[in-house]
Parts: structure tokens; sequence; C-alpha cells
């Protein structure tokens, strides 16, 4: 079949609803055999969608070369941040696409099973997923699909947390002294692959690298879902080439022209200035700005919210989704918000407050099991980089409309009290 | 002789640590310890010529009640 699909790419045939098996081939076409996958990867350049934006291929090529036949391919649909739905809107658009990947992924590496992980609050979704593969089943053909669900917690959709839930039902992460590490199910070897990164395989089975390629930039090939929220008209999951200026984004998401600034890549993610709106979406791009692409997330904050104000409840939010196994992330991320609190309402010597939260931000830094702790630490780091004006104003203790107000862009769940975290 | 080894480097599992601190208390040249009392460790390999060192480390290892660290045994890339 030739190939017509432009972007939309794995959204493509959006329509609604999630595309039947019959309807998904007609669209798609049949997913070719795996023969030369492995080097079609590899020259696609495809990374990892979920965060990390680790190289799929190298991922693939560890696992392949493990022996032993019982490897599980895991596809993580986690999606712990509260803001994104970029993998709910792809498992409710083309639910099968994903399931090719997967398959294809275990032909790959040589497993045979495959968990598909989706959290147990989306009940829509894991209905979606359980009718695609009992249409799958009745098919007959390929590895044995099972769905897995976890309860939803930021830090369950971490791989090593992931793994720890199929194995002792718990979701939280696990220490891994070094990297890469390869994960195991029971003794399985686990590749674990977020959903979008198996809707790209999907395709790159399909239509080969060069067609990947197409879009995005040479660094980072190919098309990406970003879920715009904050300041938008409505919230939108957009399938966007890599390296789109951000202004293009905004603008296609209807979302405010002029912002004060955009929080990248998520709740562990990194703010950046409305300064630099004509920096492509990418991750190369971004980095010497501090930014990242992340798990998808661009949150939209217009001048008149409190760049102080929005980190601290996602800081406070955060500290609490800690799974409180390690010492810097359980203590320092309360501290943290603590802080960040006392900067917002005001204290006798607010120079101190700041100058302890970089501190304390030094100090937390790279010491967790996973990188939780981390994300939480850049985030701040990059809001002292970028509300300098709105921190000011809180030290001299200018009245902030926005804060008094509780007016807030970024939307936070409710925090839920330790006792009533779940977490297996 | 060549060794294989010509450097070591003290982990610790931050899962399994839960901040006794005696690891600080038994080598404080290699590990100190936060406003929480966890152990702030720097990744710095040490040569294993610094024979001091590598026995408060070795120490540490094994006054962790919790068993959260190690000795990790490395080579300078040349």
């Amino acid at each position: 079949m030739t190939m017509t699909v432009t972007l939309p790419r794995v959204l493509h045939a959006a329509s609604g609803r999630p595309l039947s098996l019959r309807e998904h081939e007609e669209t798609f076409g049949a997913m070719p055999p795996t023969g030369t996958l492995a080097a079609e990867l590899e020259a696609s350049g495809l990374s990892g969608r979920g965060g990390a934006g680790f190289a799929t291929s190298k991922k693939v090529e560890l696992l392949a070369g493990l022996r032993g036949h019982h490897k599980v391919v895991v596809v993580n649909a986690m999606e712990g941040e509260p803001v994104g739905h970029k993998d709910r809107t792809l498992l409710s658009t083309n639910p099968h696409l994903v399931l090719d990947g997967a398959q294809a992924l275990a032909g790959l590496i040589g497993a045979r099973r495959v968990s598909v992980c989706v959290s147990r609050k989306e009940s829509t979704i894991i209905h979606h997923v359980q009718r695609a593969l009992h249409e799958r089943e009745l098919r007959g053909a390929g590895p044995a699909f099972e769905l897995q669900t976890p309860p939803w917690r930021y830090v369950a959709g971490e791989e090593s947390a992931l793994v720890h839930w199929l194995n002792d039902n718990e979701s939280m992460p696990q220490y891994r002294p070094t990297r890469p590490h390869v994960l195991h199910v029971g003794r399985s070897p686990a590749l674990v692959v977020n959903a979008e990164t198996n809707a790209h395989v999907g395709l790159i089975g399909r239509f080969g690298a060069q067609w990947f390629r197409e879009v995005g930039t040479a660094a980072s090939p190919g098309s990406t879902l970003v879920a715009v929220s904050g300041a938008v008209y409505r919230p939108v999951v957009l399938e966007v080439a890599l390296g789109t200026p951000l202004r293009t984004l905004l603008s296609d998401a209807g979302a405010d022209p002029d912002p004060q600034a955009l929080l990248l890549g998520g709740y562990g993610g990194a703010w950046l200035s409305g300064e630099h709106l004509d920096t492509a979406y990418c991750a190369e791009a971004l980095r010497p700005l501090g930014g990242t692409v992340g798990a998808g997330i661009l949150v939209v904050v217009p001048r008149d919210g409190c760049g102080l104000y929005e980190t601290y409840r996602i800081v406070e939010w955060m500290a609490n989704e800690s799974a409180r196994q390690c010492g810097p992330c359980a203590f320092g991320l309360p501290a943290v918000a603590k802080d960040l609190q006392t900067l917002l309402r005001g204290s006798r010597d607010p120079r101190a407050v700041l100058e302890r939260v970089r501190e304390r931000c030094e100090v937390i830094e790279g010491r967790g099991a996973c990188r939780h702790p981390d994300g939480v630490v850049r985030l701040v780091k990059s809001a002292m980089a970028v509300f300098g004006r709105d921190i000011e104003g809180h030290v001299n203790g200018v009245s902030c409309a926005a804060a008094t107000a509780s007016r807030q862009w970024v939307a936070v769940p409710a925090i839920e009290h330790e006792s009533d975290l779940v977490w297996e | 002789m060549k060794r294989k080894f010509d450097q070591f480097v003290l982990r610790v599992d931050p899962i399994l640590c839960d901040g006794f601190g005696h690891c600080h208390e038994l080598a404080p040249e290699l590990v100190g310890v936060d406003e929480w009392g966890y152990p702030i460790i720097e990744g710095q390999p040490t040569p294993l010529g610094e024979i001091e060192i590598l026995k408060s480390a070795r120490l540490a290892v094994r006054g962790c009640p919790r068993q959260a660290l190690r000795i990790e045994r490395g080579r300078r890339t040349p």
C-alpha cells in the first residue's frame, strides 16, 4: 500500500471512537512481518515518548541480546501526569496501532507475552483496550496479550515501579544500581515501552524509517503528541512534527499567543519563559534553555498568572505523591514545598527562605532511587530562573492578585491524605 | 603487575537507607549527612591505594544497620 498518512500520524483517522481491528487494517493496512524492523527502527531514530527519550532501538537491542524465550513486552499507558492525556487519547482512537507496535517489538526481542498497563481509574480506556484485545484474541495469532490495571499514582508509571507492580502488586520504584538496567517480570526480562512509542513502531513497521523521518528534525525525527492545557480555549492533544516552533504549536492549540511562561514536559519538567516562543519543540533546541519535551505536556501560564503560586501547588502535590521510600525525597520535597508556601505567604526573612530552597534543591538532586525528586528540583530551579519577577514581588511583599484570588492555570488534583494513597 | 581494579566508590541504596547515620560516623571522609540525617555520598571514585579511606568505607559498609551500603570497584578508563 502506498502511504498517504501525513500528520496526524498516530492519531490518523480519529473519529471520536476507537477503530475496530477491521477498520484499523482498512486504514493502515496489515502489519507486515518483522523481517527488517530492527534495521528500520535503528534508521528511524525513534526515541521513547514517555519522558526520558531513550532511543527505542537501543532498548530493543539490549533486550534482543539476552537469551531465553520468556521475555515480556510491557506497554506503559499509565499516564501519571495529571495534565497529560496523550496515551488516553491514543488508546481511545487507534488502540490497535499501539498493540501492533507491541506485537512487532515482541517479535523482535522474542517475547511471547505482552502486558498492557492502564491505570485503574481510566475505566473507559480499560474498556477500549479490553475490546481491542478481545478482537485480537479472536484472530488467534501473535503473542499472548494481557491487560494490567495498576493504581494511578504519579510514580506508578515509572518503569521500575510498573515492573514492581507486575511482580509484587506494589507501585513503588526500585533501586537500580547500574544503568541501563534490565528489569524483570518474574524471571523474564521486560521491555517497557510507552504507548505512544509503540504506536510509532506500528507505523515504522508498515511504512519504514524513511517515511518516519519525513517530518521532524534530524536529531529528533518523527511526530509527537502534545497535551496542551492552561490558558487555552480548551485542553487538546495535538500531534505535531518535532521541531515545530512553539508559537505555531500555541496557535494550533488555540492558546494565549503571548504567555508569561510554558510548563514543558510535565510536573517533573521545566518552565520556559514566554520570550522563547520561536524555539523549536524538540529536545535539542530546548535543552540549552533548560526545557524538555518530556512526556509531551505543555501548560500555558498567561501574564496575569503567578509562577510562584503555580510552582508551589505542583511541588506540594508532587511531594505528597512521593513513594516515601528514599529520605531525600520523602523529607526533602515537603520541605521545599513548605519553603515555597512560606515565600508565598510572606515571612520575616524571605531572602533566607529563598536561599534555603536553593540549597535544599542542590542537596536533594540525584539522591533518590528514581528520578521523581530530580524532576521536582528541575521544576523549582527553572521557576527560580523564569519567574524572577513574581518571586521578587513575593519577597518584597508586593500583593499578588493571582495568588490572593487563587487563580490557577495548571490543573493540580486534590491532595489526598497520606493514608488514603493506594499503592497496590 | 597490573591490577584489575584501581579505584572504588561507596554507594548507598536510598530505598534501604533509613538514615541511621552510622556511615557518617564511621567514614566521615566519604559520607556527609543532610538536614534529615540521610547520607550524602559524592560519586567521585577514590583510588584503592588510599588504604585508610578504604578501611573506613569497609567499616561503614559493615556498620550499616540496614545493609544499604556497598563498595563498588572500578577501573579508571585509560
